[in-house]
């Protein structure tokens, strides 16, 4: 059951994000607003005395119920369904496009307001809609902007982060027919007010995703800011939620840890303005008509792998995204997905059973910057490298992959790390070989083959004459004999000086034992 | 106290000044150290591309080098990192219970070269002196994964003459990321662009950590564009200029 | 309509298969009710440091907060709807006469449509459970808060909070909601806003722009 996705792309990492490196604006504006949020982050997070306990609580309730969602998901659906709601399930994409025009069409729909939603955009929703003669309408602010300018989100939480306000009001005044509208945010808010309250008004039925399926009542929790949620939730008659099968918690009362740490790691605020829940339909309060479309599309089959499993803990907060350097420098287009930044790197090859987006576990440093601030502890850094273990696996089991250069180059690294004498020999080797790279300055500023990607912006110091275990073997190890093997010591008395400069360190005259 | 020194393979080949500072210092200290010449690489290289299998034997092969030493010294956070956030993840890849007890054993005595001084030594005054203008750069696995904290800047602190800079986003990554670096170079270059203008910023003379990678990454750039930055380890800057009056006085029991 | 039960067994199946033994629903329950819950779960605050905090919380938002007693609750809503500039507010079910002053208009808003709660000038509702940490109320589908459309469309909200109906943190207003956790809710926390463009968070954009809060000591 892995993912289908109608709008996939297929280029690498590397060269997806060449585009993005050389578009300074958007590269301008991500820096700015993940600048921004990170901040705000930290001061919010950094508040609470107990956000070590909020996140490891969080990620233990998180890894049990994936741990029996088969369980949770059966109870979600009878307390949905005893309260009034209809649960479908969809395998992928197109059981999931299906299922949704199908309800459109019952109603008679000609237009439909949405809600974000990621799981929408996973699916290719608007354009299979729009095929069929049904026109969406984005109601959040940063949706409308991608909508409007034909874009694609490039950060689940802040879709439209990579756009400034010039050019919002652009897309505004041109798709809005809002000649001399001003681009105070102020304004473009006002402008989104204006345009959309009417359709809330108006249209009858709605799509939303969902942050999180409550087990024990049945119950959908939609966190949000701009009351275009709360709109969709409760105006229309008809609602549908699409939401991804591991987004289910136990209890309500588990909400008390997700709605601390959600909002204080995606906006950086306390509380975001508007949190509903709701279960089912409720007489005179609401949507007549509630349906819950759970989709699968490849997250089933990621729980069978312990390690990554984790994966689909995640609560989209987009923390990662903000913290981490590489999407800092290429934004979320680079990507080529959805779902961006270093949850996506690790969520999306395994959506399509590691068939697509296998650059994308290599398109991190591993700093770590995003297992820092993940509110329900997704150990990224951890899944990226067992990701890259599979695609090394499945590569080697190819004839192109065995005799790749990377192949062959670890092969023999591995070879000469195994045995200390033929990783000596290899230096000297390398302390000759070298000699037709270094340049007159000592430096090597040419690399060949897959190395030249360093060597365009870096210089590369040369190897030194000397290794440290051959200046060991004549300076130190003669103090002791002939330093037999295996193991050579020396103290304090005979050290000599470290001699690079600028550091200049000069024999101890008193040691001391500590 | 006996230590043994596992300088790691690209010291050993690139960096050798930093061993003979590491050993200078343990030395005027009045440590004895000691360099097992059979120790080759931690394994991180292989283990973070993706080479797990081919990472095990590397590995092996340093608990069998290790496995009696009494403290292990290593000048480079990423490697103690390695050890600590994934050898025992290589010995259950391949169900090796024996080898996941040795290294549970082993690990306890494993410490990084700042680490060692602060938190096994009990020391931030070394009695170097160095007297230059200094911003430290934090690395990503000294920041996070060893959680160093201030430990490197404690030491530094206490170093004469040493001017210490501060520098904006001290805890982002240079960019170098291993084999990161080649297989992203266009990202990774844009990331030491960013590193490169923050270390610029301080005006400094020298940028340090605990790690000679990035040192290495950042060097690259700084001297590309012929700066007049130079890099430093850490273990070369508390090696220098050890003849100080307070250390002496320090020494004397 | 599509009949989803294949897909059903399917994603079922395909889960159990991944996750291999299964657990019985008390073994399952046992787990649960083990995990660790080591975060903040009372209050630490003394009354008027919390009102404080939940106060400075809410201006934070940019809503305004105005103290009374409860014998002085319909002088000082009069006060706040004068100076908003407005003559009449919605009003759900139940809400206390007691609270209404006599110079403003009242509807009953029970069976307004979306298109009529658009054309009033506000709204007047109390709330369940209010949470000083985090600035919010929470109202749900009861006696004078009324159904969820009644604080969404109107412009201006004003919402009255009772002293003992503020908590210091989130699981207290959570303990709080056991009893009616499948009623419809709502966490308001400030009046709408949004941070989409360049993360600048601004006020106002299809929920109430303006939020005032009466604070009944
Ligand atoms: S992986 Fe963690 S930090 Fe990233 S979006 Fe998911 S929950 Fe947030």
């Amino acid at each position: 059951m892995s993912a289908t996705s109608p709008q996939w792309s297929a280029r690498d990492f590397p060269t997806a994000a060449k585009d993005l490196l050389a578009d300074s604006q958007i590269r301008k504006n991500v820096q700015h607003a993940t600048n921004v949020i990170q901040a705000k982050r930290a001061k919010v997070v950094g508040e609470l005395t107990d956000w070590g306990e909020l996140r490891e609580d969080g990620a233990q309730i998180r890894a049990h119920t994936l741990k029996h969602l088969d369980h949770y998901l059966a109870q979600f659906e009878g307390n949905c369904t005893r309260a009034g709601g209809q649960v479908h399930w969809a395998r992928d994409a197109a059981e999931a496009n299906q299922i949704i025009l199908d309800l459109l069409q019952q109603h008679a729909a000609k237009e439909v307001i949405k809600i974000k939603t990621m799981t929408s955009e996973e699916i290719g929703l608007n354009k299979y809609l729009e095929a069929a003669g049904i026109r969406p309408y984005e109601t959040d602010l940063a949706e409308l902007i991608i909508q409007l300018g034909r874009d694609k989100p490039s950060h689940f939480v802040v879709p439209a982060l990579h756009k400034n306000r010039q050019q919002v009001r652009e897309i505004f005044e041109r798709e809005l027919h809002l000649p001399g509208l001003g681009d105070r945010p102020e304004d473009l808010a006002t402008a989104a007010r204006t345009y959309l309250r009417e359709k809330f008004l108006r249209i009858k039925i709605a799509i939303s995703g969902g942050n999180f399926m409550i087990a024990d009542t049945g119950g959908v929790c939609i966190v949000e800011s701009e009351g275009n949620g709360r709109m969709c939730l409760t105006l229309p008659d008809v609602l549908i939620s699409l939401i991804g099968i591991e987004k289910v918690v136990p209890s309500f009362k588990d909400l008390e840890v997700f709605l601390q740490t959600l909002p204080r790691s995606a906006t950086g605020e306390r509380m975001n303005p508007y949190n509903s829940t709701w279960s089912g339909v409720h007489p005179g309060d609401g949507p007549k008509e509630f349906h819950v479309v759970l989709l699968d599309n490849g997250r089933s089959p990621i729980l069978a792998d312990k390690e990554a499993r984790q994966t689909l803990q995640c609560i989209r907060c987009g923390a990662c995204l903000n913290a981490c350097p590489v999407y800092h420098q290429t934004g979320g287009h680079a990507y080529e997905s959805v779902y961006a930044g270093p949850i996506g790197a690790i969520l999306t090859p395994q959506l399509h059973s590691m068939k697509e987006g296998r650059s994308l576990p290599y398109a991190s440093s591993l700093c770590g910057a995003c297992y820092e601030v993940c509110p329900v502890k997704i150990n990224i850094p951890e899944v990226l490298i067992h990701l890259r273990g599979k695609v090394v696996r499945e590569d080697q089991e190819t004839l192109s992959g065995k005799l790749g250069l990377w192949n062959i180059g670890m092969q023999a690294a591995a070879f000469l790390f195994a045995d200390s004498r033929r990783f000596a020999l290899a230096q000297q080797a390398g302390q000759i070989g070298q000699k037709v790279l270094v340049s007159k300055n000592g430096f090597i500023e040419w690399l060949p083959l897959m190395l030249g990607g360093w060597s365009q912006t870096r210089d590369l110091r040369a190897m030194p004459a000397q290794s440290f275990r051959e200046w060991w073997a004549k300076e130190k190890a003669p103090h002791l004999g002939n330093g037999g093997p295996p193991h050579v010591s020396t103290s304090g008395s005979n050290a000599s000086p470290a001699a690079r400069q600028p550091a200049e360190s000069k024999p101890a005259k008193e040691s001391r034992d500590v | 106290m006996r230590v043994s020194l596992f300088i790691t393979c690209y010291n050993d080949s690139l960096f050798p000044e930093t061993g003979k500072a590491v050993v200078s210092l343990l030395e005027r200290l009045g440590h004895e150290v000691e360099f097992r010449p059979k120790q080759t690489c931690c394994g991180q290289m292989h283990w973070n591309t993706g080479y797990l299998r081919e990472a095990v034997p590397i590995v092996r092969h340093f608990v069998d080098v290790y496995r009696d030493a009494e403290t292990i010294v290593i000048p480079s956070s990423s490697c103690v990192s390695m050890m600590r956030d994934h050898y025992l993840k290589a010995a259950e890849s391949v169900g090796d219970a024996h080898l996941a007890d040795e290294i549970h054993a082993l690990l306890p005595r494993v410490f990084e070269f700042s680490e060692f001084l602060v938190k096994k030594l009990g020391l931030e005054d070394v009695g170097a002196s160095y007297p230059h203008k200094v911003t430290y750069h934090a690395s990503c696995h000294s920041e996070r994964s060893l959680h160093l904290g201030d430990i490197p800047i404690r030491l530094l602190k206490n170093v004469r003459g040493l001017d210490l800079l501060p520098i904006q986003n001290i805890e982002e990554c240079c960019g170098f990321g291993g084999t990161f670096a080649i297989k992203n170079a266009d990202v990774s270059s844009a990331m030491l662009a960013d590193k490169v203008r923050s270390v610029l910023n301080t005006g400094a003379e020298v940028c340090t950590a605990v790690d000679n990678s990035c040192l290495m990454h950042l060097y690259g750039s700084l001297h590309r564009q012929r700066t007049f930055v130079r890099t430093a380890h850490i273990a070369e800057i508390l090696a220098s200029g050890g003849d100080h009056a307070s250390q002496s006085e320090a020494g004397r029991q | 309509m599509s009949d989803s039960s294949a897909a059903r067994a399917a994603i079922l199946e395909s889960i159990r298969t991944s996750l291999g033994a299964q657990s019985t629903p008390a073994q399952i329950a046992e787990e649960y009710a083990a995990l660790p819950r080591d975060y903040k779960r009372s209050s630490t605050l003394d009354s008027s440091a919390l009102l404080d905090l939940f106060q400075n919380r809410l201006e934070e938002y940019d809503a305004g907060v105005y103290r009374t007693t409860s014998a002085q609750i319909a002088a000082t809503i009069a006060g706040i709807v004068e100076s908003r500039k407005r003559h009449s507010l919605a009003i759900p079910e139940g809400v206390p006469t007691a609270w209404l002053p006599q110079e403003i208009r009242f509807e009953d808003a029970t069976s307004f449509d979306a298109y009529r709660l658009d054309a009033v000038e506000g709204v007047l509702t109390g709330c369940t459970v209010a949470i000083a940490e985090t600035g919010s109320m929470v109202l749900q589908n009861a006696t004078a808060q009324g159904p969820r459309i009644l604080s969404l469309v109107p412009d201006y909200h004003l919402c009255v909070v009772f002293a003992d109906q503020v908590v210091e943190t989130v699981p207290e207003a959570f303990e709080r909601l056991r009893a009616t956790d499948s009623v419809p809710t709502t966490f308001i926390s400030g009046p709408s806003a949004t941070a989409d463009i360049e993360m600048t968070r601004i006020k106002g954009v299809h929920g109430p722009r303006f939020l005032d809060v009466v604070l009944v000591l």
